[in-house]
């Protein structure tokens, strides 16, 4: 059997670790399960899965080169002491912006903004209720002395109360039926795109981009039946429905660390970037070493040399001299496509036995014209 | 779906004439609908009209995925590394300071890089890339090695560059000289064309001050 590399097994320790705090916190949050609800304990099981892969994957991610680097400097840019401020200031922008409005997914496209969002919204509601009561987290009580009223108890901690037939009661009762209502729809849209969609037929896969939809859509719709089966059907089929419903939620939970749904996870690393990013603006300028014009930001064009040296990428170059190129990175993305096309013509050059000029095919209008008779075509400005 | 094996994506910049019919074509594609991921570059306008057209040359060990902290960007099996996937793409401009080419885009309002993908949706189903099917000195064409070559005699595709110390190799060919020196180019030093005297971005009229 292969030796488990040293990132496999410090990923694999952390999800352990991580998996048996959030098992403590069941045992703790539920009063030594006394509100644990035993029917649901194939949902906890699946969740501990979930939490054990997540934590191992992210954990993996975290640890290639340029993760590692970047989550690092995301970090350093939020908390140096003469940003701390201004980064203060910008993060609940951004995280209003960005999380809750999703306002970069709207200006991509319109349909696939409300897609994402409504489902988004709805699996955030649904998790914010299905998670603490799985969990032990929150139950409810009648109180001795109103049977009309139920009390919420957070980790057996007793909280606020409402009537039971109440607006608030309803809401509540029926929060996993509103989450799935948006759920639904969002799935329709993105579903649509998916199936109608030229450039989108070209390149989804059906592991990663299916798959999510179809367990999504299974979980609301068979949850909705549960509603429905109790509500208007007397219970009909319903511990058939329940054990298919299981079903679905259990298969997603277990899906979670794998294909799409694990953005979720990694999407947040978006908002260190922008500190980053914010961090390279306000600071020095790196120079292209060809046309002397600032095209990136000093730090983040040194980051990124040491982040290609660790990859195995060797970029140095034998600079001569002051000023010499000693990196192909301190070259702008434009001198970079303008040196491809002077190369072929160099090659070209040699090709064609003539003298390798380092601007092949340039014709130089003002050397030639210096070359000719310099009074004709020299004009005083008077 | 992917790009059949025997259809080959190649590129001569000495061949471009500059009539931007590609940037237009490029808008069509599917995969990027309205947005032209081709860049067209002058070289040195006042005293030259080379112009070259870039579009991704496809990497087998692309720089840009391997610099990403997202992993976002993927090299299907058929070799075409594909724009960043939308989930996992976190704007962070890695890509395109690292691409070796200067290829990728940053689209800064959809916090997103976007690049060449050899239009997915044609060139995946035996189809031409939008604009290898519009260019009309076939500056970019995709075909086969045979038709290539029947075309140009006097050319030879390259897929090996080198960059400094860097050799990368790619799935697109850069059309150079058959033979230099009775031997056949192995290699594109890239490097070495660089510029030891740049032309400045801003245009100097000689013929004003007898001086450029």
């Amino acid at each position: 059997m292969p030796a488990l590399s040293r990132e496999t097994v410090r990923a694999g320790a952390r999800g352990v670790v991580v998996t048996l705090l959030v098992a403590a916190l069941i045992a703790i949050g539920s009063r030594n399960l006394a509100h644990f609800d035993a029917a649901l304990v194939g949902y906890t099981f699946a969740s501990l899965f979930a939490v054990f892969g997540i934590t191992y994957r992210y954990s993996m991610w975290l640890q290639r080169p340029p993760t590692a680097l970047y989550w690092r400097r995301g970090w350093q840019a939020f908390f140096s002491r003469d940003r701390l401020l201004i980064n203060l200031a910008a993060w609940p922008k951004r995280v209003v912006g960005v999380f809750a409005l999703n306002n970069f997914i709207f200006r991509r496209s319109r349909p696939r903004w409300a897609a994402h969002w409504l489902i988004m919204w709805g699996c955030l509601l649904a998790a914010a209720i299905t998670f603490p009561l799985v969990f032990g987290w929150i139950h409810f009580q009648t109180p001795a002395d109103d049977f009309e009223r139920y009390r919420v108890s957070v980790f057996g901690f007793p909280t606020f109360s409402f009537r039971v037939e109440s607006v608030v009661g309803g809401l509540i009762f029926h929060g996993l039926v509103w989450a799935s209502f948006l759920v639904i729809a969002g799935v329709m849209i993105a579903m649509r795109r998916r199936m109608r969609d030229r450039g989108a037929e070209a390149v989804q896969q059906f592991g990663e981009d299916f798959l999510p939809l179809i367990l999504l859509f299974a979980v609301s719709i068979t949850g909705l039946m549960l509603t429905a089966s109790y509500t208007w059907m007397k219970g009909y089929a319903y511990d058939f429905l329940a054990i298919v419903h299981a079903a679905c939620v259990i298969f997603t939970l277990l899906w979670l660390p794998f294909g799409k749904f694990f953005h979720i996870f990694q999407r947040p690393a978006q908002l260190g970037v922008s500190f980053y990013k914010d961090a390279g603006r306000a600071g020095e300028q790196a120079v292209c070493r060809n046309c002397a014009q600032p095209f990136a930001s000093k730090v983040h064009v040194e980051d990124l040399i040491r982040v290609e040296r660790e990859l195995g990428y060797s970029y140095e170059m034998q600079g001569v001299g002051e000023g010499a190129v000693n990196h192909y990175q301190y070259i702008c993305p434009r001198c970079r496509r303008l040196s491809m096309a002077l190369a072929q013509g160099r090659l070209w050059q040699a090709g064609r036995g003539r003298e390798v000029t380092n601007r092949p095919g340039i014709v130089d209008v003002a050397a030639m014209m210096e070359a000719a008779s310099a009074p004709a075509t020299t004009t005083e400005l008077t | 779906m992917s790009v059949p094996g025997h259809l080959n994506f190649y590129i001569d910049p000495a061949r471009c004439i500059g009539c931007q019919a590609c940037v237009q074509a490029c808008t069509e594609c599917d995969t990027h609908k309205g947005i032209s991921m081709i860049h067209m570059e002058t070289v040195d306008r006042a005293h030259s009209t080379q112009t070259i057209p870039v579009v991704c040359m496809h990497c087998d060990s692309p720089t840009c995925a391997e610099v990403c902290p997202a992993d976002a960007i993927k090299r299907t099996p058929d070799g075409v590394v594909q724009s960043a996937r939308k989930p996992r793409c976190i704007a962070c401009n890695n890509c395109v300071l690292a691409c070796p080419f200067g290829v990728p885009k940053m689209k800064v309002e959809f916090e997103l890089m976007m690049k060449c993908d050899m239009c997915y949706d044609r060139s995946s189903v035996g189809l031409k890339p939008m604009c290898a099917s519009v260019c009309p000195s076939q500056a970019l064409f995709f075909g086969t090695r045979e038709e290539i070559e029947a075309a140009r005699p006097q050319s030879a595709p390259i897929d090996r560059f080198q960059f400094g110390n860097q050799t990368i190799t790619t799935k697109v060919k850069m059309m150079g000289p058959r033979s230099v020196a009775g031997a056949r180019p192995e290699h594109l030093d890239v490097t070495a064309a660089l510029d030891p005297n740049p032309p400045g971005r801003s245009i100097s009229l000689g013929v004003l001050n007898g001086s450029h």
